[in-house]
Protein backbone atom coordinates (compact mmCIF):
# COMPACT_ATOMS: atom_id res chain seq x y z
CA UNK A 1 0.00 0.00 0.00
CA UNK A 2 2.75 2.44 0.98
CA UNK A 3 4.54 1.97 -2.34
CA UNK A 4 1.34 2.50 -4.28
CA UNK A 5 0.75 5.74 -2.41
CA UNK A 6 4.21 7.02 -3.13
CA UNK A 7 4.01 6.18 -6.80
CA UNK A 8 0.65 7.93 -7.05
CA UNK A 9 1.80 11.07 -5.29
CA UNK A 10 4.24 11.67 -8.12
CA UNK A 11 1.53 11.29 -10.74
CA UNK A 12 0.21 14.84 -10.47
CA UNK A 13 3.43 16.10 -12.07
CA UNK A 14 2.53 14.29 -15.26
CA UNK A 15 -0.60 16.43 -15.73
CA UNK A 16 0.41 19.88 -17.07
CA UNK A 17 -2.89 21.49 -15.98
CA UNK A 18 -1.65 21.33 -12.38
CA UNK A 19 1.61 23.00 -13.30
CA UNK A 20 -0.29 25.83 -14.98
CA UNK A 21 -2.89 26.05 -12.19
CA UNK A 22 -0.80 25.24 -9.13
CA UNK A 23 -3.60 25.91 -6.63
CA UNK A 24 -6.27 24.00 -8.49
CA UNK A 25 -8.11 21.38 -6.46
CA UNK A 26 -9.84 19.51 -9.25
CA UNK A 27 -12.73 17.41 -8.00
CA UNK A 28 -14.72 17.09 -11.22
CA UNK A 29 -13.06 14.22 -13.05
CA UNK A 30 -16.41 12.48 -13.56
CA UNK A 31 -17.32 15.36 -15.91
CA UNK A 32 -14.00 15.20 -17.71
CA UNK A 33 -10.62 14.04 -16.53
CA UNK A 34 -7.42 16.04 -16.87
CA UNK A 35 -4.93 14.88 -19.50
CA UNK A 36 -1.44 13.51 -18.91
CA UNK A 37 1.48 14.99 -20.81
CA UNK A 38 1.77 11.89 -22.95
CA UNK A 39 -1.69 12.53 -24.45
CA UNK A 40 -1.04 16.18 -25.17
CA UNK A 41 2.32 15.34 -26.75
CA UNK A 42 0.74 12.66 -28.88
CA UNK A 43 -1.81 15.16 -30.24
CA UNK A 44 0.91 17.70 -30.92
CA UNK A 45 3.07 15.09 -32.57
CA UNK A 46 0.24 13.95 -34.83
CA UNK A 47 -0.71 17.41 -36.06
CA UNK A 48 2.89 18.57 -36.39
CA UNK A 49 4.39 15.48 -37.97
CA UNK A 50 1.87 12.89 -39.07
CA UNK A 51 -1.41 14.56 -39.99
CA UNK A 52 -3.14 12.80 -42.89
CA UNK A 53 -6.49 11.16 -43.51
CA UNK A 54 -6.72 7.42 -43.10
CA UNK A 55 -7.79 4.34 -45.07
CA UNK A 56 -7.62 5.29 -48.73
CA UNK A 57 -4.38 7.21 -48.93
CA UNK A 58 -1.58 5.50 -50.82
CA UNK A 59 1.13 7.85 -49.65
CA UNK A 60 3.36 7.22 -46.64
CA UNK A 61 1.78 9.69 -44.18
CA UNK A 62 -1.67 8.29 -44.76
CA UNK A 63 -0.40 4.75 -44.38
CA UNK A 64 1.26 5.61 -41.09
CA UNK A 65 -1.88 7.34 -39.80
CA UNK A 66 -4.02 4.36 -40.83
CA UNK A 67 -1.69 1.92 -39.15
CA UNK A 68 -1.56 3.91 -35.91
CA UNK A 69 -5.33 4.45 -35.90
CA UNK A 70 -6.06 0.75 -36.39
CA UNK A 71 -3.43 -0.17 -33.81
CA UNK A 72 -5.46 1.73 -31.20
CA UNK A 73 -8.44 -0.47 -32.00
CA UNK A 74 -6.27 -3.40 -30.96
CA UNK A 75 -5.05 -1.63 -27.84
CA UNK A 76 -8.60 -0.83 -26.72
CA UNK A 77 -9.79 -4.34 -27.54
CA UNK A 78 -7.03 -5.75 -25.35
CA UNK A 79 -7.83 -3.21 -22.62
CA UNK A 80 -11.43 -4.45 -22.22
CA UNK A 81 -10.76 -8.01 -23.40
CA UNK A 82 -12.63 -7.73 -26.70
CA UNK A 83 -11.68 -8.55 -30.30
CA UNK A 84 -10.32 -5.84 -32.58
CA UNK A 85 -13.39 -5.84 -34.82
CA UNK A 86 -15.68 -5.39 -31.86
CA UNK A 87 -14.47 -1.83 -31.21
CA UNK A 88 -16.34 1.04 -32.94
CA UNK A 89 -15.04 4.59 -32.70
CA UNK A 90 -17.65 7.27 -32.00
CA UNK A 91 -17.36 10.74 -30.53
CA UNK A 92 -18.54 9.89 -26.99
CA UNK A 93 -20.76 7.63 -24.87
CA UNK A 94 -23.82 9.60 -25.94
CA UNK A 95 -23.15 8.94 -29.62
CA UNK A 96 -22.45 5.25 -28.91
CA UNK A 97 -25.82 4.90 -27.18
CA UNK A 98 -27.62 6.90 -29.87
CA UNK A 99 -26.10 4.66 -32.52
CA UNK A 100 -27.60 1.65 -30.76
CA UNK A 101 -30.97 3.30 -30.20
CA UNK A 102 -31.26 4.00 -33.93
CA UNK A 103 -29.84 0.74 -35.29
CA UNK A 104 -30.92 -1.91 -32.85
CA UNK A 105 -34.57 -2.21 -33.89
CA UNK A 106 -33.58 -4.53 -36.74
CA UNK A 107 -32.31 -7.23 -34.39
CA UNK A 108 -35.23 -7.18 -31.97
CA UNK A 109 -37.70 -10.09 -32.29
CA UNK A 110 -41.27 -9.02 -33.01
CA UNK A 111 -42.72 -10.38 -29.77
CA UNK A 112 -40.53 -8.07 -27.66
CA UNK A 113 -41.50 -4.46 -27.07
CA UNK A 114 -40.07 -3.38 -23.72
CA UNK A 115 -36.92 -1.44 -22.91
CA UNK A 116 -35.64 -1.68 -19.33
CA UNK A 117 -33.46 1.04 -17.79
CA UNK A 118 -32.80 2.03 -14.18
CA UNK A 119 -33.95 5.03 -12.19
CA UNK A 120 -30.35 6.26 -11.95
CA UNK A 121 -29.52 6.67 -15.64
CA UNK A 122 -27.74 9.73 -16.97
CA UNK A 123 -29.86 11.57 -19.56
CA UNK A 124 -27.61 10.06 -22.24
CA UNK A 125 -28.78 6.55 -21.36
CA UNK A 126 -32.39 7.66 -20.93
CA UNK A 127 -33.38 10.03 -23.71
CA UNK A 128 -32.15 7.88 -26.67
CA UNK A 129 -34.33 5.02 -25.36
CA UNK A 130 -37.23 7.31 -24.58
CA UNK A 131 -37.11 8.46 -28.19
CA UNK A 132 -36.69 4.94 -29.55
CA UNK A 133 -39.70 3.79 -27.50
CA UNK A 134 -41.71 6.69 -28.89
CA UNK A 135 -40.69 6.00 -32.51
CA UNK A 136 -41.47 2.30 -32.28
CA UNK A 137 -44.35 2.26 -29.86
CA UNK A 138 -42.34 0.39 -27.24
CA UNK A 139 -42.69 0.51 -23.47
CA UNK A 140 -40.04 1.91 -21.10
CA UNK A 141 -39.61 0.31 -17.67
CA UNK A 142 -37.29 1.25 -14.84
CA UNK A 143 -35.51 -0.82 -12.22
CA UNK A 144 -36.11 1.18 -9.02
CA UNK A 145 -33.48 2.26 -6.50
CA UNK A 146 -33.53 1.53 -2.80
CA UNK A 147 -30.96 3.00 -0.37
CA UNK A 148 -29.03 4.47 -3.32
CA UNK A 149 -28.61 1.12 -5.07
CA UNK A 150 -30.63 -0.96 -7.50
CA UNK A 151 -33.43 -3.11 -6.19
CA UNK A 152 -32.36 -6.45 -7.68
CA UNK A 153 -35.47 -8.26 -6.48
CA UNK A 154 -37.59 -5.81 -8.46
CA UNK A 155 -35.26 -6.21 -11.44
CA UNK A 156 -36.34 -9.86 -11.62
CA UNK A 157 -39.96 -8.79 -11.93
CA UNK A 158 -39.33 -5.96 -14.36
CA UNK A 159 -37.21 -7.86 -16.87
CA UNK A 160 -39.59 -10.24 -18.64
CA UNK A 161 -39.92 -12.32 -21.81
CA UNK A 162 -41.23 -9.11 -23.43
CA UNK A 163 -37.99 -7.25 -22.65
CA UNK A 164 -36.03 -6.46 -25.79
CA UNK A 165 -33.26 -4.30 -24.33
CA UNK A 166 -31.76 -3.81 -20.89
CA UNK A 167 -29.51 -0.75 -20.80
CA UNK A 168 -27.90 -0.02 -17.44
CA UNK A 169 -25.22 2.26 -16.11
CA UNK A 170 -22.27 0.48 -14.51
CA UNK A 171 -21.49 3.28 -12.07
CA UNK A 172 -23.93 6.07 -11.21
CA UNK A 173 -22.57 9.54 -11.99
CA UNK A 174 -24.61 10.95 -9.09
CA UNK A 175 -24.43 8.32 -6.36
CA UNK A 176 -21.16 6.61 -7.21
CA UNK A 177 -23.00 3.31 -6.83
CA UNK A 178 -21.31 0.39 -8.58
CA UNK A 179 -24.21 -1.61 -9.95
CA UNK A 180 -23.96 -5.40 -9.93
CA UNK A 181 -24.22 -5.51 -13.69
CA UNK A 182 -23.28 -9.19 -13.84
CA UNK A 183 -26.48 -9.88 -11.94
CA UNK A 184 -28.53 -7.68 -14.29
CA UNK A 185 -26.86 -9.27 -17.33
CA UNK A 186 -27.68 -12.75 -16.04
CA UNK A 187 -31.33 -11.94 -15.43
CA UNK A 188 -31.51 -10.36 -18.89
CA UNK A 189 -29.92 -13.37 -20.56
CA UNK A 190 -32.53 -15.65 -18.99
CA UNK A 191 -35.14 -13.59 -20.83
CA UNK A 192 -33.08 -13.30 -24.04
CA UNK A 193 -32.86 -9.52 -23.80
CA UNK A 194 -30.03 -7.52 -25.39
CA UNK A 195 -27.74 -6.09 -22.70
CA UNK A 196 -26.10 -2.67 -22.95
CA UNK A 197 -23.74 -1.22 -20.35
CA UNK A 198 -23.10 2.52 -19.98
CA UNK A 199 -19.54 2.30 -18.68
CA UNK A 200 -18.70 6.02 -18.87
CA UNK A 201 -18.09 6.24 -15.12
CA UNK A 202 -16.57 2.81 -14.58
CA UNK A 203 -13.86 2.49 -17.23
CA UNK A 204 -11.72 5.24 -15.62
CA UNK A 205 -11.65 3.30 -12.34
CA UNK A 206 -12.25 -0.40 -12.88
CA UNK A 207 -10.79 -3.15 -15.00
CA UNK A 208 -13.47 -4.08 -17.52
CA UNK A 209 -13.63 -7.53 -19.08
CA UNK A 210 -16.43 -7.72 -21.64
CA UNK A 211 -15.97 -11.46 -22.16
CA UNK A 212 -16.42 -12.15 -18.49
CA UNK A 213 -19.35 -9.77 -18.24
CA UNK A 214 -20.85 -11.27 -21.38
CA UNK A 215 -22.75 -8.05 -22.14
CA UNK A 216 -23.81 -7.48 -25.75
CA UNK A 217 -22.75 -3.83 -25.95
CA UNK A 218 -20.76 -1.45 -23.79
CA UNK A 219 -20.16 2.28 -24.27
CA UNK A 220 -17.67 4.73 -22.82
CA UNK A 221 -15.95 8.07 -23.49
CA UNK A 222 -12.22 8.60 -23.93
CA UNK A 223 -12.20 12.03 -22.32
CA UNK A 224 -13.31 10.64 -18.96
CA UNK A 225 -10.45 8.10 -19.13
CA UNK A 226 -7.71 10.77 -19.40
CA UNK A 227 -7.93 10.81 -23.20
CA UNK A 228 -8.67 13.74 -25.52
CA UNK A 229 -12.19 15.07 -26.08
CA UNK A 230 -14.15 13.70 -29.00
CA UNK A 231 -13.28 10.01 -28.84
CA UNK A 232 -15.95 7.54 -27.78
CA UNK A 233 -16.05 3.77 -27.85
CA UNK A 234 -18.80 1.35 -28.58
CA UNK A 235 -18.03 -2.28 -27.92
CA UNK A 236 -20.40 -4.79 -29.52
CA UNK A 237 -20.28 -8.56 -29.90
CA UNK A 238 -19.07 -9.25 -33.41
CA UNK A 239 -22.10 -11.27 -34.54
CA UNK A 240 -24.41 -8.49 -33.34
CA UNK A 241 -22.41 -5.69 -34.94
CA UNK A 242 -22.55 -7.61 -38.22
CA UNK A 243 -26.35 -7.74 -38.01
CA UNK A 244 -26.89 -4.08 -37.07
CA UNK A 245 -27.53 -1.62 -39.87
CA UNK A 246 -25.35 1.52 -39.87
CA UNK A 247 -26.42 4.66 -38.01
CA UNK A 248 -24.59 7.46 -39.83
CA UNK A 249 -23.91 6.98 -43.52
CA UNK A 250 -21.41 8.54 -45.93
CA UNK A 251 -17.77 8.09 -46.77
CA UNK A 252 -15.62 5.32 -45.38
CA UNK A 253 -18.42 3.01 -44.28
CA UNK A 254 -19.25 1.60 -47.72
CA UNK A 255 -18.09 -1.27 -49.88
CA UNK A 256 -19.61 -0.46 -53.24
CA UNK A 257 -21.70 2.56 -54.21
CA UNK A 258 -23.95 3.12 -57.21
CA UNK A 259 -26.19 6.12 -57.79
CA UNK A 260 -29.17 4.29 -56.40
CA UNK A 261 -27.80 1.64 -54.06
CA UNK A 262 -24.95 0.76 -51.76
CA UNK A 263 -23.37 -2.15 -49.94
CA UNK A 264 -21.96 -1.55 -46.48
CA UNK A 265 -18.42 -2.09 -45.35
CA UNK A 266 -17.87 -4.78 -42.70
CA UNK A 267 -18.24 -4.01 -38.99
CA UNK A 268 -16.83 -1.99 -37.28
CA UNK A 269 -16.05 0.23 -40.30
CA UNK A 270 -19.69 0.46 -41.38
CA UNK A 271 -20.36 2.45 -38.20
CA UNK A 272 -17.57 4.95 -38.82
CA UNK A 273 -18.91 7.30 -41.48
CA UNK A 274 -16.88 10.35 -42.42
CA UNK A 275 -13.41 11.36 -41.32
CA UNK A 276 -12.68 10.14 -37.83
CA UNK A 277 -10.92 11.95 -34.97
CA UNK A 278 -7.66 10.33 -36.01
CA UNK A 279 -5.28 12.36 -33.85
CA UNK A 280 -7.62 11.93 -30.88
CA UNK A 281 -7.86 8.18 -31.31
CA UNK A 282 -4.08 7.83 -31.59
CA UNK A 283 -3.64 9.93 -28.44
CA UNK A 284 -6.23 7.79 -26.66
CA UNK A 285 -4.10 4.76 -27.44
CA UNK A 286 -1.25 6.45 -25.55
CA UNK A 287 -3.51 6.89 -22.53
CA UNK A 288 -4.33 3.21 -22.38
CA UNK A 289 -0.63 2.38 -22.38
CA UNK A 290 -0.12 4.98 -19.66
CA UNK A 291 -2.90 3.53 -17.49
CA UNK A 292 -1.65 0.00 -17.96
CA UNK A 293 1.81 1.06 -16.87
CA UNK A 294 0.36 2.73 -13.80
CA UNK A 295 -1.66 -0.41 -13.16
CA UNK A 296 -5.44 -0.42 -12.92
CA UNK A 297 -5.26 -2.32 -9.64
CA UNK A 298 -3.01 0.37 -8.19
CA UNK A 299 -5.40 3.05 -9.41
CA UNK A 300 -8.33 1.23 -7.83
CA UNK A 301 -6.55 0.78 -4.49
CA UNK A 302 -5.38 4.37 -4.34
CA UNK A 303 -8.73 5.87 -5.30
CA UNK A 304 -10.50 3.65 -2.80
CA UNK A 305 -8.30 4.92 -0.02
CA UNK A 306 -9.06 8.49 -1.12
CA UNK A 307 -12.79 7.77 -1.17
CA UNK A 308 -12.69 6.30 2.34
CA UNK A 309 -10.84 9.39 3.53
CA UNK A 310 -13.24 11.77 1.78
CA UNK A 311 -16.35 10.02 3.11
CA UNK A 312 -14.93 10.03 6.61
CA UNK A 313 -14.09 13.74 6.50
CA UNK A 314 -17.38 14.76 4.89
CA UNK A 315 -19.30 12.78 7.48
CA UNK A 316 -17.73 14.93 10.18
CA UNK A 317 -19.27 18.08 8.71
CA UNK A 318 -22.33 19.42 10.47
CA UNK A 319 -25.59 19.70 8.55
CA UNK A 320 -24.46 17.60 5.64
CA UNK A 321 -26.54 15.06 3.82
CA UNK A 322 -24.58 12.46 1.84
CA UNK A 323 -26.16 10.42 -0.96
CA UNK A 324 -23.96 7.36 -1.06
CA UNK A 325 -24.64 3.63 -0.69
CA UNK A 326 -21.46 3.06 1.37
CA UNK A 327 -17.81 2.54 0.66
CA UNK A 328 -18.08 -1.07 -0.46
CA UNK A 329 -20.81 -0.32 -2.96
CA UNK A 330 -19.46 2.83 -4.55
CA UNK A 331 -16.41 4.37 -6.13
CA UNK A 332 -14.67 7.63 -6.79
CA UNK A 333 -17.53 10.06 -6.32
CA UNK A 334 -19.70 11.51 -3.57
CA UNK A 335 -22.84 13.63 -3.82
CA UNK A 336 -23.94 15.71 -0.87
CA UNK A 337 -25.92 18.72 0.22
CA UNK A 338 -25.26 21.21 2.96
CA UNK A 339 -28.50 22.03 4.72
CA UNK A 340 -30.07 25.35 3.75
CA UNK A 341 -27.32 26.15 1.24
CA UNK A 342 -27.97 25.66 -2.44
CA UNK A 343 -25.39 23.52 -4.33
CA UNK A 344 -24.66 26.42 -6.67
CA UNK A 345 -23.77 28.66 -3.78
CA UNK A 346 -21.52 25.97 -2.32
CA UNK A 347 -19.74 25.53 -5.67
CA UNK A 348 -19.43 29.29 -6.25
CA UNK A 349 -17.76 29.87 -2.90
CA UNK A 350 -15.50 26.82 -3.24
CA UNK A 351 -14.44 28.21 -6.62
CA UNK A 352 -13.14 31.22 -4.76
CA UNK A 353 -10.61 28.86 -3.15
CA UNK A 354 -9.74 27.20 -6.50
CA UNK A 355 -11.76 24.13 -5.65
CA UNK A 356 -13.65 22.79 -8.67
CA UNK A 357 -16.72 20.72 -7.88
CA UNK A 358 -19.94 20.18 -9.82
CA UNK A 359 -23.33 21.36 -8.61
CA UNK A 360 -26.76 20.72 -10.00
CA UNK A 361 -28.75 17.79 -11.33
CA UNK A 362 -25.79 16.12 -13.09
CA UNK A 363 -27.94 15.30 -16.15
CA UNK A 364 -30.14 13.10 -13.94
CA UNK A 365 -33.28 15.19 -13.46
CA UNK A 366 -35.61 12.20 -12.90
CA UNK A 367 -33.27 10.79 -10.23
CA UNK A 368 -33.22 14.18 -8.48
CA UNK A 369 -37.03 14.21 -8.40
CA UNK A 370 -36.95 10.67 -7.03
CA UNK A 371 -34.56 11.76 -4.26
CA UNK A 372 -36.78 14.77 -3.63
CA UNK A 373 -34.06 17.34 -4.24
CA UNK A 374 -33.30 19.78 -7.03
CA UNK A 375 -29.59 19.10 -7.11
CA UNK A 376 -26.48 18.05 -5.23
CA UNK A 377 -22.87 19.05 -4.81
CA UNK A 378 -20.67 16.35 -6.31
CA UNK A 379 -17.00 15.66 -5.87
CA UNK A 380 -15.38 13.09 -8.12
CA UNK A 381 -11.94 11.70 -7.54
CA UNK A 382 -9.07 10.51 -9.65
CA UNK A 383 -5.66 9.05 -8.95
CA UNK A 384 -4.11 12.50 -9.38
CA UNK A 385 -6.06 13.76 -6.35
CA UNK A 386 -4.50 13.65 -2.92
CA UNK A 387 -5.67 13.68 0.69
CA UNK A 388 -4.56 17.29 0.72
CA UNK A 389 -7.20 18.03 -1.92
CA UNK A 390 -9.83 16.56 0.39
CA UNK A 391 -8.52 18.63 3.31
CA UNK A 392 -8.81 21.76 1.14
CA UNK A 393 -12.36 20.80 0.26
CA UNK A 394 -13.30 20.35 3.90
CA UNK A 395 -11.81 23.74 4.77
CA UNK A 396 -13.67 25.23 1.82
CA UNK A 397 -16.99 23.81 3.00
CA UNK A 398 -16.36 25.30 6.42
CA UNK A 399 -15.89 28.69 4.75
CA UNK A 400 -19.16 28.19 2.86
CA UNK A 401 -20.93 27.54 6.14
CA UNK A 402 -19.35 30.64 7.63
CA UNK A 403 -20.63 32.82 4.77
CA UNK A 404 -24.15 31.47 5.19
CA UNK A 405 -24.07 31.49 8.99
CA UNK B 1 -14.41 38.15 -6.17
CA UNK B 2 -17.13 35.60 -5.77
CA UNK B 3 -17.38 36.19 -2.06
CA UNK B 4 -18.42 39.76 -2.76
CA UNK B 5 -21.36 38.21 -4.54
CA UNK B 6 -22.52 36.98 -1.16
CA UNK B 7 -22.61 40.30 0.61
CA UNK B 8 -24.89 40.66 3.63
CA UNK B 9 -27.72 42.16 1.57
CA UNK B 10 -27.97 39.13 -0.73
CA UNK B 11 -27.78 36.69 2.15
CA UNK B 12 -30.50 38.58 4.03
CA UNK B 13 -32.80 38.41 1.03
CA UNK B 14 -32.04 34.70 0.70
CA UNK B 15 -32.91 34.00 4.31
CA UNK B 16 -35.88 36.39 4.41
CA UNK B 17 -37.13 36.73 0.86
CA UNK B 18 -39.56 39.48 -0.10
CA UNK B 19 -42.85 38.66 -1.80
CA UNK B 20 -42.51 34.94 -1.30
CA UNK B 21 -45.85 33.20 -1.13
CA UNK B 22 -49.05 32.59 -3.03
CA UNK B 23 -51.86 34.66 -4.48
CA UNK B 24 -55.12 32.80 -4.18
CA UNK B 25 -56.66 33.83 -7.48
CA UNK B 26 -53.92 35.37 -9.56
CA UNK B 27 -54.75 36.96 -12.90
CA UNK B 28 -51.42 35.71 -14.29
CA UNK B 29 -49.21 32.77 -13.39
CA UNK B 30 -46.16 31.02 -14.82
CA UNK B 31 -43.44 28.64 -13.68
CA UNK B 32 -40.17 27.66 -15.22
CA UNK B 33 -37.13 25.48 -14.62
CA UNK B 34 -33.58 26.67 -14.70
CA UNK B 35 -32.17 23.85 -16.87
CA UNK B 36 -28.75 24.42 -15.38
CA UNK B 37 -29.63 23.46 -11.84
CA UNK B 38 -33.18 22.14 -12.04
CA UNK B 39 -34.53 24.91 -9.81
CA UNK B 40 -38.10 25.95 -10.39
CA UNK B 41 -39.50 29.44 -9.94
CA UNK B 42 -43.19 30.35 -10.09
CA UNK B 43 -44.49 33.89 -10.29
CA UNK B 44 -48.09 34.92 -9.73
CA UNK B 45 -49.50 38.35 -10.55
CA UNK B 46 -52.65 40.23 -9.74
CA UNK B 47 -53.06 42.78 -12.51
CA UNK B 48 -55.68 45.49 -12.04
CA UNK B 49 -56.24 48.50 -14.34
CA UNK B 50 -53.22 47.49 -16.36
CA UNK B 51 -51.00 47.73 -13.27
CA UNK B 52 -49.23 45.15 -11.14
CA UNK B 53 -51.38 45.25 -8.05
CA UNK B 54 -49.82 42.25 -6.31
CA UNK B 55 -46.96 39.87 -7.03
CA UNK B 56 -45.71 36.72 -5.30
CA UNK B 57 -43.07 34.15 -6.13
CA UNK B 58 -42.49 30.57 -5.09
CA UNK B 59 -39.64 28.17 -5.54
CA UNK B 60 -36.34 26.94 -4.31
CA UNK B 61 -33.11 28.31 -5.60
CA UNK B 62 -29.65 29.56 -4.89
CA UNK B 63 -29.00 32.73 -2.95
CA UNK B 64 -28.59 34.70 -6.17
CA UNK B 65 -31.83 33.60 -7.80
CA UNK B 66 -33.87 34.08 -4.62
CA UNK B 67 -32.37 37.50 -3.88
CA UNK B 68 -33.04 38.71 -7.41
CA UNK B 69 -36.56 37.28 -7.39
CA UNK B 70 -37.17 39.31 -4.23
CA UNK B 71 -35.82 42.49 -5.75
CA UNK B 72 -37.56 42.06 -9.08
CA UNK B 73 -40.94 41.42 -7.53
CA UNK B 74 -40.44 44.43 -5.29
CA UNK B 75 -39.50 46.62 -8.25
CA UNK B 76 -42.51 45.82 -10.42
CA UNK B 77 -45.19 46.62 -7.85
CA UNK B 78 -47.47 49.33 -9.22
CA UNK B 79 -45.73 49.41 -12.58
CA UNK B 80 -47.85 49.22 -15.72
CA UNK B 81 -47.76 46.11 -17.89
CA UNK B 82 -45.85 48.07 -20.55
CA UNK B 83 -43.27 49.23 -18.05
CA UNK B 84 -42.74 45.67 -16.88
CA UNK B 85 -42.49 44.38 -20.44
CA UNK B 86 -39.82 46.97 -21.15
CA UNK B 87 -37.58 45.83 -18.31
CA UNK B 88 -34.38 44.43 -19.69
CA UNK B 89 -31.44 42.44 -18.43
CA UNK B 90 -29.49 45.48 -17.34
CA UNK B 91 -32.40 46.89 -15.36
CA UNK B 92 -32.36 43.70 -13.33
CA UNK B 93 -28.61 43.41 -12.89
CA UNK B 94 -28.57 47.03 -11.69
CA UNK B 95 -30.80 46.13 -8.76
CA UNK B 96 -27.70 45.07 -6.87
CA UNK B 97 -24.31 45.68 -8.35
CA UNK B 98 -22.42 42.52 -7.56
CA UNK B 99 -19.88 40.73 -9.72
CA UNK B 100 -21.55 37.75 -11.37
CA UNK B 101 -20.00 35.17 -13.66
CA UNK B 102 -21.89 34.38 -16.89
CA UNK B 103 -23.33 31.23 -15.32
CA UNK B 104 -24.54 33.04 -12.23
CA UNK B 105 -26.05 35.85 -14.34
CA UNK B 106 -28.51 33.20 -15.52
CA UNK B 107 -29.49 32.60 -11.89
CA UNK B 108 -30.06 36.33 -11.43
CA UNK B 109 -32.19 36.56 -14.58
CA UNK B 110 -34.29 33.44 -14.06
CA UNK B 111 -37.09 35.38 -12.36
CA UNK B 112 -37.22 37.96 -15.19
CA UNK B 113 -37.77 35.09 -17.60
CA UNK B 114 -40.54 33.71 -15.45
CA UNK B 115 -42.10 37.15 -15.07
CA UNK B 116 -42.22 37.57 -18.86
CA UNK B 117 -43.87 34.16 -19.08
CA UNK B 118 -46.42 35.20 -16.47
CA UNK B 119 -47.40 38.28 -18.46
CA UNK B 120 -48.12 36.03 -21.44
CA UNK B 121 -50.16 33.66 -19.34
CA UNK B 122 -53.32 35.33 -18.17
CA UNK B 123 -55.75 33.01 -16.40
CA UNK B 124 -59.39 33.42 -17.21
Amino acid sequence: MKTILKKMLDVKKEFPIFKNNPHLVYLDSAATSQKPKTVIESLKNFYEKENANIHRGVYTLSEIATEKFEKVREIIARFINAEKDEIVFTKNTTESLNLLSYSIKDIIPENKNEIVLTEMEHHSNLIPWQQMARRNNMKLKFIPIKNFELDYEKAREIITERTAIVSVTHVSNVLGTVNLIDKIINISKEKSAITIIDAAQSVPHLKIDVKKLDCDFLAFSGHKVYGPLGVGILYGKKELLEKLPPFLTGGGMIEEVNYDNVTWNRAPLKFEAGTQNIGGVIAFGEVIKYLEELGLDNIYEYERELLIYALEKLNEIKNIEIYNPGIDKSLALISFNIKRIHPHDVASILNEYDIAIRAGHHCCMPLMKKLGISGTCRISLSFYNTKKDIDMLIKGIEKVQEVFK
Amino acid sequence: MTLEMYREYILDLYKNPLNKGNIENPSHEYKKNNPLCGDEVKIQLQVEDNKIHEVKFQGIGCAISIAFASLLTEKIKNLTIEEVKNLNKDDILELVKIPLSPVRIKCALLSLDVLRGALENARD
